[in-house]
């Protein structure tokens, strides 16, 4: 792991991921089995399924500081609980673009489909979205309400 | 048409079809239009209809004390007509208990601020091709007259009224946008008369309302603005029929249509549906197909 000291001063993303509990949890610990790298910049949040992910917990991630979200579950078809994905696509098709008229900037919120065997998958994604949001800077915008009493 | 509306209401509580008729009356101080619940024939004259019959009076159904009436007649404008349908699919109401009386709408003028109607109807009315009530019991007044307006509202439905304020908001930047709602939610006071004037927010306890834990700030704050008005748009996905009754109430003029239209654009765009049109639908939230969209996933 990088042991050389963080210049304090750089911005470091805070990166939120739901993830379900029996694909994308599991691909993120084999990730780290495989002695995987990725950026420690993810804060995971293990659910017992995206379908139980409230949109309202994306909003709650911003409101606390998130600089973007990553949804992650099964692969449609793969749902622990049969639907719980199938549910969660219909909902985010459309939490998306009611994001998208509010001014929330829909380039910080990532859905994906991780299964537990693709720790490789995880493992470039989330650098991706580190990446990327890293180049995006912080989300000043969302927090300037939260400061705003 | 408010004699014939009279009649009807008339005719139907003497045969005790219903034990009451929900309509609109000159219920305000001022003579506001407001709900009136008629029990006997010889109050039939409460009733009125024009074109300041703002509120959705379907939001009365799901309420216990109004259930505990029995047989329901209730007064409705081609949109509230489809918010009934809405209610029947999710099994808040009855239908064998409900008279469903359509009334053909010219369109509802707005409100000024000092409690007037202004010489200008809701943005909602301008695009509206539906002024005859649809999945309805009886119908009263002129059919021919709404077909003719629905004619003339048909050719420029897509580019006139909240269309047209959408279409600009979403030429905007998404930094644009954000600014706008944040002058629109500033002004939200947390009176939550979108949610009682809203036929669909029916449940029993409002999430914004419980505290173990707190889901979204309770306060007027930016953030908890922000937070409430994201949520009523979202938990009336596949749900809202864009009656309107939530802006007309919003005493700060909050477009909360606007933010409405978009999710059942969304609807109508990503699995061409549209609420309320017809009874015996399975709601969209709830449902699934295994060919749902999904070109923004990973």
């Amino acid at each position: 792991m990088n042991s050389e000291p963080k210049n304090t001063d750089a911005f470091e993303p805070k990166i939120v991921a739901f993830v379900c509990n029996w694909c994308t949890y599991l691909g993120a610990d084999l990730a780290g089995t495989n002695r995987l790298e990725y950026p420690a910049n993810v804060r995971i949040i293990r659910l017992p399924c995206t379908g139980r992910v409230d949109f309202n917990l994306i909003v709650k991630a911003f409101e606390i500081g998130a600089d973007a979200v990553l949804v992650s579950g099964c692969h449609p078809g793969d749902c622990h609980y049969t639907a719980g994905n199938f549910h969660a696509r219909r909902r985010w098709n459309l939490f998306r673009e009611l994001l998208d008229t509010v001014g929330v900037d829909t380039n910080r919120v990532y859905f994906s489909w991780i299964s537990a065997a693709e720790g490789a998958k995880f493992q470039s994604l989330v650098t991706e979205i580190v990446e990327k949001t890293r180049e995006m800077g912080p989300y000043e915008e969302y927090q300037s309400i939260v400061a705003e009493a | 048409m408010e004699n014939e509306l009279r009649n009807a209401i008339r005719e139907l509580l003497e045969k005790q079809e219903i034990d009451v008729a929900i309509g609109y009356g000159r219920v305000g101080v001022d003579g506001a239009v407001g709900a009136v619940f008629v029990t006997s024939p010889d109050d039939v004259e409460q009733i009125v209809w024009n074109d300041e019959c703002r509120q959705n009076l379907a939001v009365h159904l799901t309420r216990p004390e109004v259930k505990a009436f029995g047989k329901i007649g209730i007064v409705v404008k081609p949109c509230d007509a489809r918010a009934v349908v809405v209610l029947a699919n999710e099994a808040q109401v009855d239908l064998d208990l409900l008279t469903i009386i359509g009334v053909v709408c010219s369109g509802i003028k707005r409100a000024k601020p000092d409690g007037t109607t202004a010489d200008e109807y809701y943005a909602k009315c301008e695009t509206c091709v539906q002024h005859t009530p649809q999945n309805v019991t009886l119908v009263v007044g002129d059919v021919a007259e709404g077909e003719a307006l629905d004619a003339k509202n048909e050719q420029n439905a897509a580019t006139a009224g909240n269309n047209a304020k959408l279409a600009k908001l979403r030429a905007m930047t998404v930094e644009e946008r954000f600014a706008y709602w944040r002058e629109q939610f500033s002004r939200c006071v947390r009176c939550y008369a979108c949610r009682q004037s809203c036929p669909m927010c029916y449940c029993n306890r409002c999430v914004a309302d419980k505290n173990r834990p707190t889901r979204i700030d309770t306060s007027a704050s930016l953030k908890g603005n922000f937070a409430w008005n994201i949520l009523r748009a979202f938990h009336l996905a596949g749900r809202c029929v864009g009656c309107g009754a939530c802006a007309s109430a919003c005493p700060a003029g909050i477009e909360l249509d606007l933010l409405n239209l978009t999710v059942s654009d969304a609807a109508k765009e990503h699995f061409g549906f549209v609420a309320g049109t017809e009874f015996g639908v399975d709601p969209l939230i709830g449902t699934y197909a295994d060919d749902d969209k999904e070109e923004f996933i990973r």
